[in-house]
């Protein structure tokens, strides 16, 4: 495969302030559907803002299809955006909105008139040629920007957190038709958001960021199933997480059990980080137990329940479909497949205690991490 | 989530009362004041009703001197008045000029360069404008600072004052910040995002002012036209002494009037120079909203 886009060792910070990306290194190939995800402030923005040219790194390359292009003006770049909230011109319509690069270009009116249509049939927009875009809905400014950003058929598509502003139902259908856009031109997408259900339903590769530093860069199943270290194991899904260590190859110990695993390759009796998804753990009877728990909570989730048990003082997540009650007494079942061990990182011991879990605040943090930088 | 209960909103007797001291301000100097002047300007020294003092303007006429020294009869106040909108048009078209780019750069500038420039074309406005007026008299005589500058640099001196170009610098002075604080305001509330958007989208710099500042600013730049075009028909005072009294204007025509007792037939020429503008207003606020966005 191609690489269309390398990022070589970039720096940058904004008034001399702490950098916002320290030493960040990247490869995108052609025709892939990338994501940046982070939370808000992680420096995501800050690289589409880099390939895209309205920013200047510091320190380090931007390479498009192996030519250096830091001196590049954003203009003269074969990258086109799609921008947070759209910023579609308010003092055109629909047409002239999405005809607004090839009109840069003096491209023949006849020809111009047949792309866009070309382009408003794609994004479903037959027949709002004339409207204002400030009498569109959310989703429709959205097909617009959409629309404007590809008429000009570029090699990659910047999209920063397009999906933001619009609500669940939309959202969930948005995702579906800009992976078929992407699939339908083979155009390389970088998508960035802090939103890791649309990451990893949309995305080739996921990029995890944080505080300027990328984790890890993966495909979903990757990203899920052998997360890099504590931070990418609770940024993406839910996890417990919990202190170990690897007594040899294949065998590591932690909340008082030895278990057989698949991991190798960490030396002997060595500290390590250990990811149990809430949904890889049976519930058995006690005496069939590896572990043994107290209910703590119950909720019923609608596919499953969600529920919290006790072992020893550390607070586990456990999806499950069989009903459990309330202070019930439990076994817990893993298997050796469903452990997944990390080397100890700075994140060690801050993630995967749900001791103070609860929805609520969840649904809270997400919203104040709406707005990105 | 709790729900939040909203009591029924219901307008206090303080909400009610607050706007009449505006409502009596404004009745008391500005309906009141229309009233007389319209009163005034169509009735006679006995407070008869009579059209005379409107037609007297359109009609008087008076003998001047041409340029090859031929006696020529003309219609006195219809030369001033166009004279008036000529020279405000010129005015206003210089302050847009200049006015224009001065607004764009400062909308560009770091927020404590903007305060600073906006402070600058600021202090001139606190200066009484009689005084700024005299200011530009020393500037502009024949004798002046600028000839007096020009002829040490032995560069000849050129007459000024008492030219239609030293009004028009008169009024273009006294106006530009009125041109320059519209548009400015309007380019600094721009969304910069549209601005990158449209640098994304293949435009130079020359473009994105062309394609996208450009028409954003259009609302800007009528109110500035608006703000400047106004009070530069109707100034007085500058033309008397930037013109050597040479440039009549209406506003002096009016000022004379008033002066000489005439208070009829001065109500009559504000009366028909009111009427004139709110026309041409209403003409260029609708080519103003068609070509403003929002409408398809």
């Amino acid at each position: 495969m191609q690489k269309i886009i390398e990022l070589k060792h970039i720096t940058k910070s904004f008034d001399g302030g702490e950098p916002v990306l320290k030493d960040v290194s990247l490869d995108v190939y052609d025709n892939e559907f990338l994501t940046l995800l982070g939370p808000s402030g992680c420096g995501k923005t800050t690289i589409l803002r880099i390939i895209g040219g309205f920013e200047q790194p510091d320190e380090g390359d931007v390479l498009f299809l192996g030519e250096r292009i830091n001196d590049i003006p954003a203009h003269k770049r074969n990258v086109n955006t799609v921008f947070q909230r759209y910023a579609l011109f308010p003092h055109l319509n629909v047409f002239e909105n999405i005809a607004f690069p090839l009109r840069e270009k003096h491209v023949p009116k006849d020809e111009i008139e047949q792309k866009v249509h070309e382009l408003l049939e794609m994004v479903a927009l037959k027949g709002f040629e004339h409207r204002s875009v400030t009498r569109l809905s959310g989703g429709q400014q959205q097909r617009v920007a959409i629309a404007r950003a590809l008429i000009s058929r570029p090699r990659v598509l910047l999209l920063d957190e397009p999906l933001g502003a619009l609500d669940l139902k939309l959202r969930k259908d948005m995702q579906q038709e800009l992976k078929n856009i992407q699939k339908q031109t083979g155009i390389t997408f970088i998508f960035v958001t802090h939103d890791q259900e649309e990451a990893l339903s949309m995305s080739d590769t996921i990029v995890v960021m944080s505080e300027g530093k990328i984790h890890q860069i993966g495909s979903p199943t990757d990203i899920y199933n052998e997360p890099s270290n504590a931070f990418v194991a609770d940024f993406i899904g839910e996890s417990n997480i919990l202190d170990g260590t690897m007594v040899r190859d294949r065998v590591v110990n932690f909340s008082g059990h030895t278990f057989d695993c698949v991991d190798e390759g960490f030396g002997e009796n060595t500290p390590v980080d250990v990811v149990v998804r809430p949904e890889d753990v049976d519930i058995v009877p006690v005496e069939k137990g590896m572990l043994r728990g107290v209910v703590t909570s119950v909720t019923f989730m609608g596919v499953h329940y969600e529920i919290i048990v006790d072992i020893g003082g550390f607070k586990w997540m456990i999806q499950t479909t069989d009903f459990v009650a309330e202070g019930e007494t439990i076994g817990l079942f893993i298997e050796p497949d469903a452990i997944h061990v990390m080397p100890r990182s700075e994140y060690s011991g801050m993630f995967g205690d749900y001791s103070s879990f609860s929805n609520e605040l969840d649904e809270l943090s997400v919203v104040e991490s709406e707005d990105d930088e | 989530m709790k729900k939040v209960i909203v009591p029924p909103q219901r307008v206090q007797p303080h909400e009610r009362v607050a706007p009449v001291p505006y409502m009596v301000w404004a009745v008391l100097f500005t309906v009141v004041p229309l009233l007389f002047i319209a009163y005034y300007a169509l009735t006679d020294n006995q407070f008869h009703f009579t059209f005379d003092n409107i037609t007297r303007f359109f009609t008087a006429t008076s003998t001047m001197e041409a340029a090859d020294g031929t006696q020529k009869v003309i219609h006195t106040y219809l030369l001033i008045f166009w004279r008036s909108f000529k020279l405000a048009l010129i005015s206003t078209a210089v302050c847009l000029l200049m006015g224009y780019p001065i607004a764009y750069i400062i909308a560009r500038a770091s927020p404590k360069a903007q305060s600073t420039m906006i402070t600058l074309i600021m202090i001139p406005m606190w200066m009484n404008f009689l005084i700024r007026t005299y200011a530009w008299m020393t500037i502009l005589q024949d004798t002046g600072i600028l000839n007096g500058i020009l002829s040490a640099l032995h560069l000849g001196t050129v007459k000024i004052i008492g030219t239609e170009g030293a009004v028009v610098v008169g009024m273009v002075y006294d106006f530009l910040p009125y041109m320059i604080l519209p548009i400015y305001s309007v380019m600094a509330k721009m969304d910069t995002r549209l601005l990158e958007a449209a640098r994304d989208l293949g435009c130079n710099s020359l473009g994105v002012l062309r394609r996208v500042i450009f028409p954003l600013s259009l609302p800007g730049v009528f109110s500035g036209i608006t703000m400047v075009l106004v009070p530069s028909i109707s100034t007085f005072y500058i033309s008397q002494k930037l013109g050597n009294g040479k440039f009549y204007l209406i506003g002096d025509a009016i000022e004379g009037q008033y002066v000489a007792n005439n208070l009829h037939f001065a109500a009559a020429i504000a009366f028909i120079l009111m009427v004139a503008l709110l026309l041409s207003m209403a003409v260029f606020q609708r080519l103003a909203n068609r070509r403003s966005y929002g409408g398809a």
